[in-house]
């Protein structure tokens, strides 16, 4: 064991608590915006700032960009060193960029919450921030990359395992997305006057849409899907102790997936004004993008071969296999919603939202909570603290799930079904009010659905806590390592 | 090939740039080789819509409410004539959202007035029962931006050629001039005559006491803008 490489978890560390404190705000944002639907007078509680208008972003913002990011990093920061077998620690320039990293994210994080919080945001969804905070977070992206490259030319291993190639995918799709979605021309610097940090975009209307939901759709794919594949294919087989299943299968569903994926933005435009073959192949390619999407989940899920009694005895692995199953169940939502015929229905209602968060909660959520519960024992060489508690928060979370896309199913298709509906001199049957307050029980039973995911993620965050700060230590060899990559 | 690629990190990231490119070249890039055209009836936002819209954006009202029509006979029934590309030229950015949790408002001018949106901004429960809308009492006593406004349709005019100044036609065969100030002064004069027509139909006191005395609340800028949206 002499030789033995010491990895570097400081920094993982670091992304761990930011995981905790952004999923705890950002959920919690969320449960209160939901509720204000149910009961508009919510929406007073902090005067102007406490608009659903005002929260909204915050939420999105919170969970995507501090909840599911800081997730992403916390893992980078723990798979990188420990498949490409180099520890942090041998040089000091990646330790130093990787600290930098960490602190230029919260400064950023901070700033972005005080920012949207004044209602100062380019109204695009999930890149609202403005100009100055657009290249702080490039310079946060690149001191990712920089220290990512880094590592990668360290290696002791020379083959790149599958985790490695979708992290380097996140890392350059996203580049790519949000440099070309947030062009802008600050105002201040052509016309002298106004407020310094106002920007205007550099496209217009039709284009401008198309360039947002080619970002936003393709955000989904570089941040919800591609790097939490990346945990999947590391942590499945770590917790489970198996092998993957087949690697072909892994190179079909890489480089299928990032081909299909940035096509797919499309179907955001369905019967807007964007060009007609533009909006069919946004359908199309969505359709078509179950075939990666399933071959990754599958690959993952066949990995459990032999050995699905480990479902029902271990919490961590239940939490992967049901957030696996939620992918694939979602990535069939997705492509039927990207249907025209169904689109027509869908688009503008509450379903969309409702597709968004069983990615969301039940396969991004299941996933990087599964992902710490292997991590913070090894990082903090303690025992985790109960299983008991991790088995009762699996189902409430679970329950929390179901009762929140089934409602938003139900709320989502009358909503659209009384859009259409016509009487029998073919006008319009329902006043938009109508359908408005039809939907209360369904927004109700959505914010207790949250509500009750929200107990479960407290119940994470102590888990996690009481894990860190036990003082029972253990010695990292008594815990189970025993797949083929070994350390 | 592709075990050689796991092996070189550097040709990896390449190939992958490679793959993830090709559906922006495609479908993308063409779009812009030929620019958003104005349709007949498209003019400019004023400076003072401007800041309305700005307002729009400040209270993330696209998170509830589209800018949208699709062309189906349930929509247009509610909302007027379906979208047409070139309706959104001067649209920076675009605002059609996501989600109708409020109805849409692409032609919301045509149906309501100053007034309406005054009694609905204050309280929409008082105008619509069950309406889940937060009332916008703050956008009351909260003044406009009127400046940033104008630096930003300085900027389109200056950078993106957008017409100000210039004769734009309409639909019904005339032509209209949507005047832009080449100074702050100037425009800050015209933005506040074109409040004062707004106030005047409005009722609440305090609002124009406020433009009487040279300042412009959000509400009177917000208000101009949905008047604008035809």
């Amino acid at each position: 064991m002499e030789n033995r490489l010491e990895y570097d978890y400081s920094v993982a560390k670091l992304f761990t608590y930011a995981t905790l404190v952004f999923g705890v705000v950002g959920m919690l944002i969320g449960v209160i915006i939901a509720f204000q639907m149910a009961y508009p007078s919510l929406n007073y509680l902090a005067g102007e700032y406490g608009t659903f208008g005002r929260l909204r972003v915050l939420h999105t913002s919170g969970v995507i960009f501090g909840f599911t990011l800081s997730g992403i990093f916390a893992t980078w920061y723990y798979i990188g060193q420990r498949v490409l077998k180099v520890s942090l620690r041998e040089s000091k320039f990646l330790m130093g960029l990787a600290k930098f990293h960490f602190w230029v994210y919260i400064v950023l994080m901070t700033l972005a919450v005080v920012t949207l919080f004044m209602g100062i945001s380019t109204s695009k969804e999930y890149a609202e921030l403005e100009w100055p905070l657009d290249i702080l977070v490039v310079v946060m992206w690149v001191s990712w990359g920089l220290g990512m490259f880094g590592l990668i030319g360290l290696r002791r291993e020379k083959q790149l395992y599958i985790s490695i190639w979708y992290f380097i995918a996140s890392f350059l799709g996203v580049s790519m997305l949000f440099l070309f979605n947030n062009m802008a021309v600050p105002t201040a610097l052509v016309s002298g006057v106004g407020d310094w940090y106002h920007s205007v975009s550099m496209y217009a209307g039709t284009n401008d849409a198309l360039v947002q939901w080619w970002f936003a759709h393709n955000a989904v794919a570089f941040l919800f899907t591609v790097p939490i594949v990346a945990m999947a294919y590391y942590f499945v087989p770590k917790e489970s102790g198996q092998p993957v299943y087949s690697y072909k299968l892994s190179l079909l569903s890489f480089w299928g997936l990032m081909f299909v994926y940035l096509w797919a933005g499309g179907h955001h435009l369905i019967y807007s004004t964007v060009p007609d073959w533009m909006q069919t192949m946004g359908s199309l390619f969505s359709v078509v993008l179950i075939i990666p999407s399933w071959g990754s989940a599958i690959n993952i899920l066949l990995t459990m071969k032999g050995e699905w009694q480990q479902v029902a005895s271990n919490p961590i692995v239940k939490f992967m296999i049901l957030a696996s199953t939620f992918y694939m169940f979602s990535t069939l939502e997705g492509p039927i919603q990207s249907i025209k015929s169904v689109n027509a229905l869908a688009h503008f209602t509450d379903w969309i939202p409702g597709h968004v968060h069983d990615g969301t909660l039940g396969w991004v959520g299941f996933m990087i909570m599964g992902a710490l519960f292997h991590m913070t024992p090894r990082m903090f060489k303690r025992e985790l603290y109960s299983k008991k508690m991790m088995e009762n928060q699996f189902w409430i979370q679970t329950l929390g799930v179901v009762l929140y896309f089934s409602s938003m199913w139900i709320a989502g298709i009358t909503q659209g079904m009384m859009w259409r509906a016509a009487d029998e001199f073919g006008s319009l049957q329902y006043s938009f009010i109508d359908t408005v307050t039809h939907l209360f029980p369904y927004y109700l039973i959505r914010a207790v659905g949250g509500t009750l995911y929200l107990i479960g993620f407290f119940m994470f965050a102590y888990n996690i806590y009481k894990t860190m700060t036990s003082n029972k230590a253990v010695e990292p060899a008594s815990m189970p390592n025993h797949t083929p990559m070994g350390a | 090939m592709f075990s050689w690629l796991e092996r070189n990190p550097f040709f990896f990231a390449v190939g992958v740039f490679i793959v993830i490119s090709f559906a922006g070249l495609i479908e993308i890039l063409p779009s812009f080789t030929q620019a958003s055209r104005p349709v007949v009836g498209t003019k400019p936002y004023t400076v003072l819509e401007l800041a309305g819209r700005h307002a729009y954006i400040k209270e993330s009202c696209n998170a509830c409410h589209s800018q949208l029509i699709r062309p189906f006979k349930s929509e247009t029934d509610r909302y007027g004539e379906y979208s047409l590309s070139g309706e959104y030229a001067y649209d920076r950015p675009f605002l059609w959202g996501s989600k109708r949790t409020g109805p849409d408002l692409l032609r919301v001018g045509n149906y309501r007035t100053t007034d309406w949106h005054e009694a609905h901004m204050y309280e929409p429960e008082a105008v619509v029962k069950g309406s889940i809308m937060p009332s916008y009492k703050p956008m009351f006593t909260n003044l406009a931006n009127v400046e940033t406004a104008y630096a930003e349709a300085y900027t389109v005019m200056k950078v993106f050629n957008v017409p100000y100044n210039q004769e734009v036609p309409m639909r019904d065969g005339t032509k209209v001039v949507v005047p832009l100030a080449l100074t702050w002064e100037e425009a800050s004069k015209e933005a506040l005559e074109e409040a004062k027509l707004i106030a005047a139909d409005m009722k609440d006191e305090h609002v124009k006491a406020l433009v009487d005395s040279g300042q412009i609340p959000e509400i009177v800028a917000l208000i101009a803008y949905l008047n604008s949206l035809k």
